[in-house]
C-alpha cells in the first residue's frame, strides 16, 4: 500500500486520470526527493512562525540570496567542492560493504598533512606544489582509513564504530599542532598556521571564494563514475559488496578490495582537507570543516551512492548551508538553521522513498 | 602521599561525574540495541537533552522541570528514528546520523542565548556515613539525584531484561523479529517503545551533563560522548551491569586527563583531551572478540565485520 495515498485522504475522490497522474509521480525517485524536499520547506516555516520570524520573508530572502545572486552560486560551488570528496569518500566503501563515518576526521588529517608539506618544503612552484599537497593529503586521509580497516580485519571491530571515534582524535590532533608547534609566532596568538605560499594556494576564479581546487571533485567524479560503471573492478568491487563469501569463493581477494576501498575512500577525504586549506583558509586552523564530513555521507546515502546523483545531493545540501549563512545575516536567525534545514530533509527524503522490504 | 596515589585517587573520585552522562547514554542505546535496533542519534539525543535541560532550568529555575524536559527531548528526537526506520525501512546508520545533525542544528538554533549563562542546577546530596569511606565514598557518594539514580538502573534494567515477560519478548525480537511475531509479538510497536525509551534515557544523561555536571550549556557539549556510548555497549557486551564498567572506564579517562592537566603535564592539552576516545577505541580492540558472540542477531545485517 503507497503511504501516500495514507496520507492524502482525498486522493480516491480525485478523477483516475489525475490518480494516475499522481501514481507516475510517486512512481519516480526524483519526484518523491522533490516532494520530501518541499514538505520539509513547509515544517521549517512553521518552525520559523513558532520562533517569532516571518517565514515567507525568510525564505525570499534565502532565495534571493542564495540562487537570485552570483555571490551566493559561487559559495554554493564552494561549498560543493569539499562535500562531492567526502561524499564520494563514502560511495566508494559502500560499494564493498563497508560504512566509513570517518569522513570528517580524514579530512582534517589530510588537511595536516597537505599543510605540513606546504609550511616545511615550499618550492615556489605551483605546479610542484598542489600536486605534491594533494597526494599529501591523500596519503593522510587515506592511512587514517586504513587504520580503521585493519581494526576491522585483523580484530573485528566495526568500522562504523572505529571511524566515528577516530574523527574526535583527528580534530584533537589538528588542535595539537595548531595550538602548539606549528602556530604562527606573529598570529598574535590566534591558533592559525604561518600563511601558505601563493605557490601552494589555489587561484580563486572570478574575484569570487570559488577557485580551481574545484578540479578535484569533478576528477574524482569522473573516475568514480568509469570505475563504478565501466571496469572489471567496479564489478569486483559490487561482488564484494554483496556476497563476500561467494565472492571469496569465485577467487577474488576480498580483503584486498575492502583494505583497499577504505583508504581510497579516506583518500579522497583528505584531498577534501587540502582543498579546504589550500583554497579557502590559505593557512591551518580549527574547525575548518563544519560537519562537511558527516553531510557527504548523508549526501551519498540520499544519492544511492551513485556517483552522477550525488552532484544533486551536495547541490542540495550546499544550497541549504549557504541559505542558513545568508539567513544569519539578512534575517538574524542563526546559521544553524541551515543545518535544521538539512536534518528536516533527510528525514522526508529518506523516509519518502518507497519501501523495498517491508519490516515486520 | 606520592604524586601517584594522587593521581590515581583524585582520577577515581573524577571518574563518575563524567561517567554518568554517558552511562544513561549506554543504557538508552543498550535498550535499543537489544530489540535489535542501532542508533547512532543517541549523541543527538543526548544534545537535546542537554539542550532543553538546561534551557528549562534556566527559564523555571526548577532544575527537576530541566530533567523531565531533558528526557522528553531526547525521546522525542529518537521518536523520528524510531518512526524511520521502523515504519520506512530506512538505514539505520544514515537516519542516526541525521538525527545527530538535525539536533546539533536545533541546539545551537534554540540554546544561542543561553550560552556562558550559568544555572544553579542540581546539586551534590552527600549520604551520610557512606560518603566518608576513604577515595570511594568521595567518588560514588557525594554525587546528584541523577547519579545514584544510574546506580540503580543497572541491576534494574538487567533484571528486568533477563526475568521479565517484557524483557524476554524485547530480546527475543532482538534476536529475530519473525519468530517472536510469530509467537505473538508485535516486534514493530516492541522496538518503537525500546528506541523511544532509549532516547528518553540518554535525555536524561544529557541533563545530567549539563543540570548537575557543568551548570552550563554550549553547543556541541556532548562532544562525542553519545557515540562513545555506542562503542561501550559493544564492549559491554549488551549487558547493562558490564556497560557501568565500560561508562566508569570512560569517566576514568576524563578523570585522568584532568589530573594530569592540573599536575601541569609536559604535554598538550588537546593530546590528554584524546584520552577517552584512544581509551574507548583501544579497549574495543583488544576486547572485541566475544562480541561476535554476544551481539543480537538482529544487529549482524548492519554491524557485520566479517
Amino acid at each position: 500500500m503507497n503511504p501516500m495515498n495514507r496520507l492524502l485522504r482525498f486522493y480516491p475522490a480525485l478523477p483516475p486520470s489525475l490518480q494516475r497522474l499522481g501514481d507516475d509521480f510517486l512512481r519516480q525517485s526524483a519526484s518523491r526527493a522533490a516532494f520530501g524536499v518541499a514538505l520539509a520547506l513547509a515544517v521549517f516555516a512553521i518552525l520559523l512562525l513558532v520562533s517569532g520570524h516571518d517565514p515567507a520573508d525568510a525564505l525570499l530572502e534565502a532565495w534571493k540570496g542564495v540562487i537570485g545572486s552570483s555571490f551566493g552560486l559561487s559559495e554554493v560551488g564552494v561549498t560543493m567542492i569539499p562535500l562531492v570528496l567526502t561524499a564520494l569518500a563514502t560511495a566508494i566503501p559502500t560499494r564493498v560493504g563497508l560504512v566509513n563515518v570517518g569522513g570528517e576526521g580524514q579530512l582534517y588529517i589530510g588537511a595536516l598533512t597537505a599543510t605540513g608539506v606546504a609550511l616545511f618544503f615550499p618550492t615556489g612552484h605551483i605546479w610542484l606544489m598542489l600536486p605534491v599537497m594533494a597526494l599529501a593529503g591523500c596519503a593522510g586521509g587515506g592511512l587514517w582509513a586504513a587504520t580503521a580497516a585493519l581494526l576491522r580485519h585483523w580484530r573485528g571491530v566495526n568500522e562504523v564504530i572505529s571511524t566515528l571515534l577516530a574523527n574526535y582524535i583527528a580534530i584533537l590532533l589538528v588542535n595539537v599542532f595548531v595550538f602548539g608547534p606549528w602556530k604562527n609566532p606573529q598570529g598574535l596568538g590566534y591558533p592559525y598556521t604561518t600563511p601558505f605560499e601563493v605557490a601552494a594556494i589555489f587561484p580563486a576564479i572570478a574575484e569570487t571564494r570559488f577557485h580551481w581546487g574545484f578540479l578535484a571533485p569533478v576528477i574524482s567524479l569522473f573516475v568514480c563514475y568509469v570505475i563504478f560503471n565501466h571496469t572489471l573492478w567496479g564489478f569486483k568491487m559490487r561482488a564484494v559488496g554483496g556476497n563476500p563469501s561467494a565472492a571469496r569463493r569465485r577467487g577474488i581477494a576480498v580483503n584486498k578490495y575492502v583494505i583497499a576501498a577504505m583508504i581510497a575512500g579516506g583518500g579522497l577525504a583528505g584531498i577534501a582537507g587540502m582543498v579546504e586549506v589550500s583554497g579557502i583558509h590559505h593557512d591551518l586552523r580549527p574547525g575548518i570543516s563544519d560537519n562537511l564530513g558527516y553531510l557527504g555521507l548523508l549526501a551519498s546515502w540520499l544519492a544511492g551512492h551513485n556517483p552522477v546523483v550525488i552532484i544533486a545531493a551536495c547541490f542540495l545540501i550546499a544550497v541549504f548551508l549557504v541559505a542558513g549563512d545568508v539567513l544569519q545575516l539578512s534575517v538574524g536567525l542563526p546559521s544553524a538553521a541551515g543545518l535544521v534545514l538539512i536534518g528536516l530533509a533527510l528525514f522526508f527524503v529518506l523516509g519518502l522513498r518507497r519501501v523495498e522490504r517491508q519490516a515486520l | 602521599m606520592s604524586t601517584f596515589w594522587l593521581v590515581a585517587s583524585g582520577t577515581l573520585t573524577g571518574a563518575v561525574g563524567p561517567g554518568i552522562s554517558v552511562l544513561y547514554a549506554v543504557y538508552g542505546e543498550l535498550i535499543t540495541e537489544r530489540a535489535g535496533r542501532i542508533n547512532l542519534g543517541m549523541e543527538g539525543c543526548l544534545l537535546m537533552g542537554a539542550c532543553f535541560g538546561f534551557l528549562t532550568t534556566a527559564e523555571t529555575g526548577s532544575a527537576g522541570l530541566g530533567v523531565l524536559a531533558g528526557m522528553a527531548a531526547g525521546g522525542l528526537a529518537s521518536s523520528i528514528h524510531a518512526c524511520l526506520v521502523i515504519y520506512r525501512n530506512t538505514n539505520q546508520l544514515a537516519t542516526g546520523l541525521a538525527l545527530t545533525l538535525f539536533a546539533g542544528g536545533v541546539t545551537a538554533y534554540v540554546g544561542r542565548d543561553y550560552v556562558d549563562s550559568i544555572i544553579e542546577g542540581l546539586n551534590p546530596i552527600v549520604i551520610p556515613g557512606l560518603a566518608d569511606i576513604p577515595v570511594l565514598g568521595e567518588a560514588l557518594f557525594r554525587q546528584d539525584i541523577l547519579a545514584y539514580m544510574a546506580y540503580a538502573l543497572g541491576p534494574l534494567m538487567w533484571f528486568v531484561l533477563q526475568y521479565t515477560r517484557w524483557g524476554l519478548s524485547l530480546r527475543a525480537v532482538g534476536e529475530n523479529a519473525a519468530v517472536a511475531f510469530a509467537a505473538g509479538r508485535n516486534p514493530a510497536v516492541l522496538q518503537l517503545t525500546a528506541i523511544i525509551l532509549g532516547g528518553a534515557l540518554a535525555g536524561l544523561g544529557g541533563a545530567q551533563l549539563s543540570v548537575g555536571l557543568t551548570h552550563t550549556w554550549s553547543e556541541g557539549m556532548t562532544a562525542g560522548r553519545g557515540f562513545i556510548a555506542v562503542a561501550l555497549v559493544i564492549f559491554g557486551l549488551w549487558s547493562p551491569l558490564r556497560g557501568m564498567v565500560g561508562a566508569f572506564l570512560f569517566g576514568g579517562a576524563v578523570g585522568l586527563q584532568l589530573q594530569l592537566q592540573a599536575l601541569g603535564a609536559p604535554v598538550s592539552p588537546f593530546l590528554l583531551d584524546m584520552l577517552p576516545y584512544a581509551l574507548t577505541l583501544g579497549v574495543l580492540a583488544i576486547w572485541t572478540g566475544a562480541a561476535d558472540r554476544a551481539m543480537p542477531e538482529g544487529l549482524k545485517g548492519i554491524l557485520r565485520t566479517g
